[in-house]
């Protein structure tokens, strides 16, 4: 009746309130308070090492195989390629049937990546070095959501792929059957970027979206068991920090965000008045120390995680920076941008 | 008069919030100092940060000639 809904809306609104307070809008102790002993980092000398050529339109997303020397990476023209980094040759290449090729991915094996965009799924291409064979010829559908593909993820093997998707959901897959395992319902709008908890820390994931939320996964139970909301636009990226205690997130609003998950709150805030573009995509060096974000003005700026300063500004990119990633082992890290190019810096 | 559609939608958004209040939290000051703790113990190990000894980064040396 009209009593018990009443109730609920009282409820509501007092946990609403009280989620407001604890999860990071009144000031509290920060992390870079908590690190003012800590030693300032001196100056950093980071330039583009390699250029990567060779796609005809933007370039949306990269990806590193665990070999810490090939990369994949997606365009809008529908190409995906995967890339020896040292040498910059192209060592394979396929033409997707879509255009706007949003997310792709790199088996943990190395023997395949997975793609999709407009075409509201998510595909995997196993890698062959027969040159004989067509790459499109092996092409396995995985994923189907209703809207386009913004993220994809190997789990930990080759056998399941997590997707995000402007339907709102994101979504456990099994590889060799295309089988739905799981299913994540709780944004209120696009997902926009996903992440996994290394593996140490256990079966959880974090998403981000265009409802300016952060959510944590339990992958097994498909439950939201922490949310965040302390963005105030579209969080475009997401990147747990490397203990898996805390995750980073980049948001049109020019700012990136740390959450620490075992304080259940935002801890850090990376912004200034002079950065006023969108950061798109994130990601911790390491020790976690440096977060590299690449933003919708051209540039990266790496960030002192612990002091919450801005410790370098990267020039190069001749439009936005669209995809950013540390390599495995930490030696360098790729960015990819609307210029066609991908670079690698170190 | 609300529909019990969106009844049972608030109830849910309600047990939803529960949830998520329910998660036991550390203080800030405790989760920052485990941050700064890991940063620390794994610096020596980050190329990016602290550089590694000269050829043995593989992106700061010339690129390699593809034979083949």
């Amino acid at each position: 009746g009209s009593n018990h809904e009443q109730m609920l809306k009282r409820g509501y609104w007092s946990l609403k309130s009280d989620s407001f307070i604890t999860k990071g809008k009144m000031p509290v102790l920060l992390v870079h308070q908590v690190a003012e002993r800590v030693e300032a980092l001196g100056q950093f000398v980071m330039k583009t090492r390699r250029t990567l050529k060779g796609h005809g339109n933007k370039v949306l997303c990269m990806d590193w195989c665990k070999d810490k020397r090939r990369i994949v990476s997606s365009s809008q023209d529908g190409k995906v390629i995967v890339w020896d980094s040292f040498t910059t040759n192209k060592e394979h290449a396929v033409t997707m049937p879509c255009t706007w090729v949003m997310a792709c991915a790199y088996a943990p094996s190395g023997c395949a990546i997975a793609c999709g965009g407009l075409d509201n799924k998510c595909s995997v291409y196993p890698l062959t070095f027969d040159k004989n064979e067509n790459m499109a010829a092996k092409k396995k559908s995985v994923a189907m959501h209703t809207n386009y593909l913004s993220a994809c993820s190997f789990t930990n093997s080759d056998m399941q792929i997590l997707t995000a998707s402007g339907d709102g959901t994101c979504a456990l897959w099994d590889v060799e059957s295309g089988q739905l395992l799981q299913s994540f319902h709780g944004h209120g709008a696009d997902v926009l970027c996903l992440d996994l908890a290394p593996s140490e820390t256990g079966n959880t994931f974090v998403s981000g979206g265009c409802d300016k939320k952060a959510m944590v996964w339990d992958m097994r139970s498909g439950q939201c068991v922490q949310a965040f909301e302390t963005h105030e636009s579209d969080i475009n990226s997401v990147r747990y920090y490397p203990s898996g205690d805390a995750f980073a997130s980049g948001s049109d609003d020019a700012t990136c965000r740390l959450y620490d998950l075992r304080a259940d709150r935002e801890v850090a805030v990376y912004s200034k008045d002079s950065i006023i573009f969108g950061a798109s995509s994130v990601d911790f060096s390491l020790s976690g120390r440096l977060l590299f974000a690449g933003y919708n003005d051209y540039t990266i700026n790496v960030w002192d995680v612990l002091k919450g300063s801005r410790v370098s500004i990267l020039f190069g990119h001749e439009n936005r920076v669209s995809t950013l990633r540390v390599s495995p082992d930490g030696t360098a890290f790729c960015s990819g941008s609307w210029d066609h190019t991908l670079r690698v810096w170190a | 008069m609300s529909s019990g559609a969106s009844v049972n939608a608030l109830q849910r958004l309600v047990e939803q919030l529960k949830l998520e209040a329910g998660v036991e939290r550390i203080k800030v000051s405790q989760a920052a100092a485990e941050l700064q703790q890991y940063c620390m113990q794994n610096a020596c190990k980050d190329a990016l940060l602290v550089g590694v000894p000269a050829g043995s980064n593989p992106f700061r040396e010339p690129r390699s000639c593809a034979l083949f």
